[in-house]
């Protein structure tokens, strides 16, 4: 029972650093129809960023307590994301939103290789170790533990979900989204800028994978210019998990994904007698997306669209 | 002797001469040269399902890696080394002819295609994507770790000492002389790949134009209309996966043979990614746009990789080579589908008679 407690506990919080990058994939995706490579770029740039401001504070401000540190690497880390993902859209994805549907894809390829790139540049391709910045003590509960960075983790994906939900759900510019993603003709005929609305869900989409990315490094402790990368894809899965386009279908398509590989790679070993091991994670996880996707074609909360003539 | 024989025969001497002057400058040209000419086929195979039936695929590569991985298995030492009751079985080693690889590599990674189709037929354009994406990790995955409990694949170390091509008595790992012209492997085989892909080529062509290639560009454009057509969609889908997926299947031996090394290092999702990027680069469901886009992609990253030495001097070494060749290509990439976003060389808008008209 200890062990299942455990790896639900691990499947939680990778699962909700799954559903913030999911969010960022699924809302750009209701919006304009791109699966935008280069999210897992961001969150990567989000974390090197954060490793940068928490190098440069324990240097000179060794004054402040770990935790401070962390808070304060974030929010810059998320308002560079954001400004990055900003001119992203506007350099590569805006001149195409009217062209073929592959056309932006290829062109979020190329942003994705360029951005590793890039970041190879500023911060030489090596692994570095992201610092230790919160008490490592780990917590029991009912014979599982949980640490603090796990916890902070929960905490804080709790609230960016609450507060997204929050700006969809009861805000103007959350209104304009949901009119845009509905039909970006009749949400510009009623007074919606939809420039205006796609940037700001690039904003806001870059903000949400800065958090993860800051999250992802503190909780692994290391940081490189690939690093953005399963996290995206595993991401992505979750988003078309749970329906792509869909908001709540990419919180539930994360959590599902990181309990699924979480209990999946605990116990895959005893199901199999040992036969496949750990290491068959990923395999596990696209398995049961590629038998939901049988048997729900459009995701899990996905709506059956129909088919437009 | 008209126009458009001169043009042929021009063609056929440019191709017949190129791998002797790339030999000039080392072997390494010519290699680059092949590998190019093997990323031709792939991008062509793959034009199949996403320039013709619309399908996007971006676990491509799970073919390829099908092929290069059933030619290795049975033309290396890796079997019979360790299974006792197989190399009891064939006590001169495995050494299957190319002959037969081809064919079978064939069958089975349009089986493969086949089975992966049949549970993804009922997806549409992301969802497809997302899964066919999950289907190549799976069989990377499998061949990463396929080790223990009984080592088929030999894990991440690979499978080493394949057996090269051997034709018509010619075994293509070995220089030849021929009227006293020494001819390197790397140019034998770029003549063998030349007349594969020319064949590649030719059968794409042919597709194009028949009743299945019409079919799949009406699925394409619209496939409920394609549907109440008559067309079958579901088994249009079904052979344009098995179609696609067998060319990757041959490039993989020919992939295996030529490296005489294979390991799943080689088949990953960035493989599979730009494979995608050549084909819709160049131009989608357009063949010398596709042919184009494999050229500019798979040859351009290596000849930066020799132009990159002296700007790396100039700029004090600050730029590392392999650096500012991704940086190239990843700004080549986003520069290219900027300025033309239906491809370096779209084919003709709809409807060829109007194009033929002028």
């Amino acid at each position: 029972m200890d062990i299942l407690l455990q790896q639900i506990i691990n499947g939680l919080v990778l699962g909700s650093m799954y559903a913030l990058i999911a969010l960022g994939y699924t809302m750009v995706y209701g919006i304009i129809q791109l699966i935008n490579f280069a999210h897992g770029e961001v969150l990567m740039f989000g974390a090197l960023i954060s490793w940068t401001c928490v190098g440069y504070m324990q240097a000179n401000m060794s004054y402040l307590p770990g935790w401070a540190m962390l808070l304060i690497s974030m929010v810059i880390a998320c308002i560079l994301a954001a400004v990055l993902n900003y001119w992203i859209e506007k350099v590569a994805y805006k001149r195409l939103r009217n062209s073929p549907r592959l056309a932006p894809l290829i062109t979020a390829i190329g942003m994705s290789l360029f951005l590793q790139t890039v970041a190879m540049m500023i911060w030489k391709p090596t692994y570095k170790p992201y610092p230790v910045l919160l008490p490592v003590e780990p917590h029991l509960i009912g014979g599982a533990v949980i640490t603090t960075m796990q916890i902070l983790i929960l905490a804080i994906t709790a609230v960016s979900l609450a507060a997204m939900v929050y700006l969809v759900s009861y805000t103007r510019l959350g209104r304009a989204m949901r009119a845009t993603a509905e039909s970006p003709n009749v949400a510009a005929l009623m007074g919606v800028k939809p420039d205006f609305v796609i940037s700001a869900t690039f904003v806001i989409g870059a903000v949400l994978a800065a958090i993860a990315g800051v999250m992802w490094a503190a909780n692994y402790g290391t940081v490189f210019h690939t690093m953005g990368f399963l996290p995206g894809l595993k991401a992505f899965t979750a988003a078309v998990f749970g329906g792509i386009g869909n908001l709540p279908g990419a919180v539930v398509g994360g959590l599902l994904l990181g309990l699924i590989e979480a209990i999946g790679s605990g116990y895959i070993g005893d199901f199999t007698g040992g036969v496949l091991g750990s290491q068959y994670t990923d395999i596990f996880a696209f398995i049961v997306l590629i038998i939901i996707l049988t048997l729900r074609p459009s995701g899990l909360l996905g709506e059956r669209v129909a088919d437009r003539a | 002797m008209n126009k458009n024989m001169t043009k042929k025969i021009a063609w056929a001497v440019g191709l017949i001469l190129l791998p002797l002057i790339l030999q000039q400058f080392g072997n390494a040209w010519v290699r680059i040269a092949d590998l190019t000419l093997l990323y031709v086929m792939l991008a062509l195979g793959l034009n199949i399902v996403v320039g013709y039936a619309g399908l996007l695929d971006l676990g491509y590569v799970a073919f390829y890696a099908v092929g290069a991985f059933g030619y290795a298995l049975l033309a290396s030492p890796h079997l019979t080394e360790n299974f006792p009751a197989i190399a009891a079985m064939f006590p001169q080693g495995l050494h299957i002819s190319v002959w037969w690889a081809i064919p079978l590599a064939l069958l089975l990674a349009a089986c493969t295609g086949v089975l992966l189709g049949i549970p993804v037929l009922k997806l549409r354009g992301d969802y497809l994507a997302i899964v066919t994406l999950g289907f190549g990790e799976i069989i990377r995955i499998f061949m990463n770790n396929l080790d223990q409990p009984i080592n088929i694949t030999n894990g991440p170390k690979g499978i080493a000492n394949v057996d090269p091509v051997q034709m018509f008595g010619v075994n293509f790992a070995k220089p030849h002389t021929i009227f006293g012209f020494e001819i390197p492997s790397v140019t034998l085989y770029f003549y063998l790949f030349v007349v594969l892909m020319l064949f590649t080529v030719l059968i794409c062509y042919r597709l194009q134009d028949s009743r299945i290639g019409r079919a799949w560009m009406a699925i394409r454009e619209d496939e409920i209309a394609a549907k109440a057509m008559g067309i079958n969609t579901r088994n249009m889908k079904l052979l344009a996966f098995g179609m696609g997926a067998s060319f990757g299947g041959v490039c993989g031996v020919m992939f295996g043979a030529f490296q005489s090394f294979v390991s799943p290092e080689s088949f990953s999702l960035m493989e599979s990614i730009m494979i995608v990027s050549m084909v819709v680069l160049g131009g989608l469901g357009h063949i010398p746009g596709v042919i184009l886009g494999a050229i500019l992609l798979a040859a351009l990253p290596e000849v930066l990789r020799y132009v990159a030495g002296p700007l790396q001097e100039m700029t004090g070494g600050r730029l590392d080579a392999a650096i500012l060749r991704q940086l190239l290509i990843a700004s080549a990439m986003i520069v290219v589908m900027l300025l033309r976003p239906r491809g370096l060389w779209p084919s003709p808008e709809h409807g060829k008679s109007v194009a033929r008209k002028s």
